[in-house]
């Protein structure tokens, strides 16, 4: 048994101690945000944020997650209640098909929790190791760029929203 | 009528009905039977599906779905159709709901590609939806003793003029949109519109950003097992020896099951399948053959293949005559889909009915091929289709559905939930076929073009199922299924020789196509078929053309072109890029220029481009791009604009990077490391997209469009910035240093 926080809630995982965090959020959790793209840590689709970094859940093993803090993009708000990055990406329309955008918003977050006002150069670097094949980029970079002004303005918090 | 029908359909969307009615066969054998009088047909999918509640639903209690037989694959296009419901109908948006693909409740409309959605299914949704009001105003003029053009309707009712006000579940009989559908109804004037031509926010945007269960990858039923595949290493390899007791003792494995080279295992958790499949691999002994053509030497391997050849289009006029003549040739690679999601299916067979959850672009075609490949009746099988990761085409999606439904035969009753591996969707997808194609024209003594020659070889470009042989797992099976033998799509839109003939007036010009049918890799659609390396070939040559008559790219192109709606989306794109003859691009830059209209029958779309060359590196980047798109109707505008700003980037990412490598036995590019596309740090500066509306005419399709011209706006913008011509795909950073250096 491994005690995993995520979302702000303590889980009792029982699965092996090499398994990715990804199979465990998707699988024992049921969380969906966290994609299945590569498994070889080469596209970005399925990362979260532990303990306020941006890190790649498929190849990062449940046994080193003791005691961290994990937040998935169910963590930061709902359809009724988004977070200023999840308004973001609804409001500029930031996405084809979608599969990669959880991902990308993960780490746009991490990005934003540390540096409220990135340049553009900044936030083209940090999504550097993530994958659109829609070709969503444009939209992603002012989806990015819109969450910034939003975490500024916003009564939001950025770390708000982590209970459902 | 045929109210029973309606009845047996009402128990199945409540989810207690087994009977399955295929509405679009109804419909078929009605036409087959028809009126000896050939009535005009009406217009889109209604032709096949004439039946208007095959399209439009409406509930006693006022609800209204729509049905679609198209698959919604991320363009958006789930949302365009409601808004077109909802402006026909005069329904509020947001209380309609719309059904995609399922082979139980949807119409046949085959497959979900070649830019058709819009104009079979849009079109068919649009002039059912018209002919549904229309009868609803009739059933309340008659119910009001009133005449209907007195009446008006809003927001779900018929209202009189002294506003009475019945609803359209109070109107609705069961069987009142039983009815055939009339060749014409009515449209709303464009000038009315509400809902149409609306950048209206798409509907499944929400749940995507919020870790909404959005695709078949996020699908859990009650009991579901996770099954992996182990695929061959390489194209006809043999299994031999495979001990798997080791494997079937491993934690969580239920099953390991083994049907000629067909290899899988089935666990209780994903992890644990994946575990197992590794181990199932490592024990697996294949016996491969080295059979596969020299990477190096595509166009040689390509044009030395036997080949079908016709001539499809000539034209000529002695009187016109060329002095000056070039030809060149230029080359695609195989290219890859790369999808972001491996492939995905989930699969259950209870009580002799295989049900299958899939990603395909085709669940009739699907359905056909998987109940082939069980020797079960096609009524017994049925597929759903479920959002996946982006396709562009045939990717693994009816592959990893077959899979599912093999894997889920051997285990009743369980779902079965089935994922590839990166390294199989990258080494067993169907590519984008490679090509190669030969232009020779020359110019007359006014600079004009006076003989135009094209030579396209080229592989078919759908190898999609319908026969189970299309599916890699029937294809594996102790008793396999044949590869159908390939057949090239006939023109007018055609597959090798998509957008091989050019829409400019050339007085002369001779067209052949070289149909290919050996296939040396797995190969099928990809966005924009032959249509992308055909006008990525055509719109080089044409600047190669304005160069050597030494007039402005975009002149020269509009000198040769009477076609109204092309001219205004080169002016559109050219006015808005800032393009002048003349012009001086920035240091290190270029400025290229393309236009193609897709299928010469779909949207037409221009694109100026500036790219950057760092003349040490040979690296290019476009800075920016500017397009302009006719697309007929416009039902959402931003919708359009993210799927014309989504294939320049998809495109440039082909254009400058891309190409599936193999040696003699094996596919070598198996993941992102080793077939690299574009990442952020290539991303431009700057996209727009003009949009130029045209109300009131057909729709016409726009996601693939933009494939071709892009290319060769930014082949045409690395010419001008570095007096190089490449013509071979895709303009690595090595080929462009190598040109600059030579």
């Amino acid at each position: 048994m491994t005690t995993l926080k995520v979302n702000g809630r303590d889980h009792q995982i029982d699965a092996e101690p090499d398994t990715p965090l990804l199979y465990v959020l998707r699988d024992d959790l049921e969380l969906n945000a966290a994609k299945f793209g590569c498994g070889l840590g080469q596209c970005g689709a399925c990362t979260v944020i532990v303990d306020g970094k941006a890190v790649l859940s498929c190849v990062t093993p449940l046994v080193l997650l003791e005691g961290k803090q994990v937040t998935t993009l169910e963590g930061l708000g709902t359809v009724s209640a988004p977070a200023p990055i999840q308004r973001a990406f609804m409001e500029e329309q930031a996405a084809q098909c979608g599969y990669c955008i959880a991902g990308m918003m993960m780490r746009a977050q991490a990005l934003l929790q540390r540096n409220s006002k990135p340049t553009d150069e900044q936030i083209r670097a940090e999504l550097a190791p993530h994958l659109c094949r829609c070709g969503t980029h444009m939209r992603i970079l002012r989806a990015v760029h819109r969450a910034a002004r939003l975490m500024d303005t916003a009564e939001l918090s950025p770390t708000q929203g982590s209970e459902r | 009528m045929n109210a029973p029908i309606i009845l047996d359909r009402r128990q199945m969307l409540a989810g207690s009905g087994a009977l399955i009615v295929s509405f679009s066969l109804t419909g078929a054998l009605a036409q087959d039977q028809g009126a000896p009088a050939p009535a005009p047909s009406p217009p889109g999918s209604l032709k096949t599906s004439p039946f208007l509640d095959s399209w439009i639903r409406i509930d006693a209690d006022g609800s209204v779905t729509v049905f679609t037989g198209k698959a919604e694959l991320g363009q958006g296009f789930k949302t365009a159709f409601q808004q077109i419901a909802a402006e026909e109908l005069d329904v509020p948006f947001a209380s309609l709901k719309v059904v995609t693909a399922d082979t139980k409740l949807t119409a046949n409309e085959g497959y979900t590609s070649g830019s058709h959605s819009m104009q079979d299914s849009g079109t068919a949704i649009q002039y059912a939806a018209a002919q549904a009001r229309e009868i609803l105003v009739a059933e309340a003029a008659k119910r009001l003793d009133l005449l209907a053009e007195n009446l008006r309707t809003e927001n779900g009712a018929v209202i009189a003029p002294d506003g009475r006000r019945l609803g359209y579940g109070d109107l609705v009989a069961s069987d009142m949109l039983h009815v055939q559908a009339q060749a014409k109804s009515k449209l709303k004037d464009p000038a009315t519109f509400k809902v149409m031509d609306q950048s209206v926010p798409r509907v499944d945007i929400p749940g995507k950003v919020t870790g909404g269960q959005a695709y078949i990858q996020d699908m859990r039923l009650p009991g579901m097992v996770h099954a992996r595949v182990v695929r061959p290493p390489s194209y006809g390899a043999q299994l031999g020896e495979c001990d798997s007791a080791v494997v079937e003792k491993m934690p969580g494995v239920v099953k390991v099951i083994r049907d000629g080279n067909f290899l899988a295992v089935v666990a209780e958790q994903e992890f644990q399948s994946i575990k197992a499949m590794k181990a199932l691999s490592a024990a697996a002994k294949w016996q491969e053959s080295a059979r596969l053509p020299k990477q190096d030497d595509l166009a040689n391997v390509l044009t030395s293949l036997l080949s079908q050849d016709s001539t499809i289009f000539e034209h000529s006029d002695a009187s016109v005559t060329g002095t000056r003549t070039i030809e060149a040739t230029y080359t695609r690679p195989y290219q890859s889909h790369g999808s972001i999601g491996p492939s995905c299916a989930v699969a259950q067979f209870s009580d002799g009915t295989m049900t299958v959850w899939t990603h395909t672009q085709g669940v009739y075609p699907d359905r056909q091929g998987i109940a082939e490949m069980l020797h079960m009746p096609p009524a017994n099988v049925r597929c759903i289709h479920v959002e996946g990761s982006g396709c562009y085409g045939h990717n693994g999606a009816d592959d990893a559905a077959a899979d599912a439904a093999l894997i889920a035969r051997a285990m009743p009753g369980q779902p079965v939930r089935l994922q590839w591996m990166r390294e199989q969707e990258h080494a067993w997808e169907p590519y984008g076929p490679a090509m190669v194609t030969k232009l020779k024209a020359s110019l007359d003594d006014g600079g004009k073009i006076a003989d135009w020659n094209f030579e396209v070889w080229s592989n078919t470009h759908s190898m999609r199922p319908g026969g189970a042989g299309s599916m890699l797992a029937a294809q594996h099976m102790a008793q396999p299924f044949a590869v159908p033998a390939p057949k090239p799509i006939p023109l007018p839109e055609g597959g090798g020789d998509r957008n091989a003939i050019p829409i400019y007036n050339f007085p002369n010009a001779h067209i052949v196509h070289h149909f290919i049918p050996a296939m040396p890799l797995r190969i099928s659609a990809m966005r924009a078929l032959g249509a992308y390396h055909n006008v990525f070939s055509i719109e080089s040559f044409m600047d190669e053309l304005a160069g050597l008559a030494g007039v402005d790219p975009v002149e020269f192109r509009l000198k040769h072109l009477d076609d109204p709606r092309g001219r205004d989306v080169i002016e559109k794109a050219a006015e808005g890029f800032g393009w002048q003859k003349d012009q001086r691009p920035p240091q290190d830059c270029g400025l290229g220029f393309a236009f193609a209209r897709y299928k010469n029958l779909a949207a037409y779309c221009a694109i100026a481009s500036e790219v950057e060359v760092n003349r040490e590196t040979g690296r290019a980047r476009l800075v920016r791009a500017v397009a302009a798109v006719d697309s007929g109707q416009v039902v959402n505008p931003d919708g359009l604009i993210n799927q014309i700003e989504g294939a320049i980037v998809q495109s440039m990412s082909w254009t400058l990077y891309e190409s599936v490598t193999f040696d003699d036995t094996r596919i070598t590019s198996i993941d992102w490391q080793t077939y690299p596309i574009l990442r952020f740090d290539a991303v431009p500066d700057r996209i727009d997209v003009h949009v130029i509306n045209r109300p009131g005419k057909p729709f016409l399709g726009s996601g693939e469009t933009g494939q071709g011209p892009a290319a060769a706006s930014i082949a045409n913008a690395i010419a001008s910035a570095t007096g190089k011509r490449l013509r071979n795909l895709p303009l690595t950073r090595k080929r462009i240093k190598d040109a600059i250096d030579a």
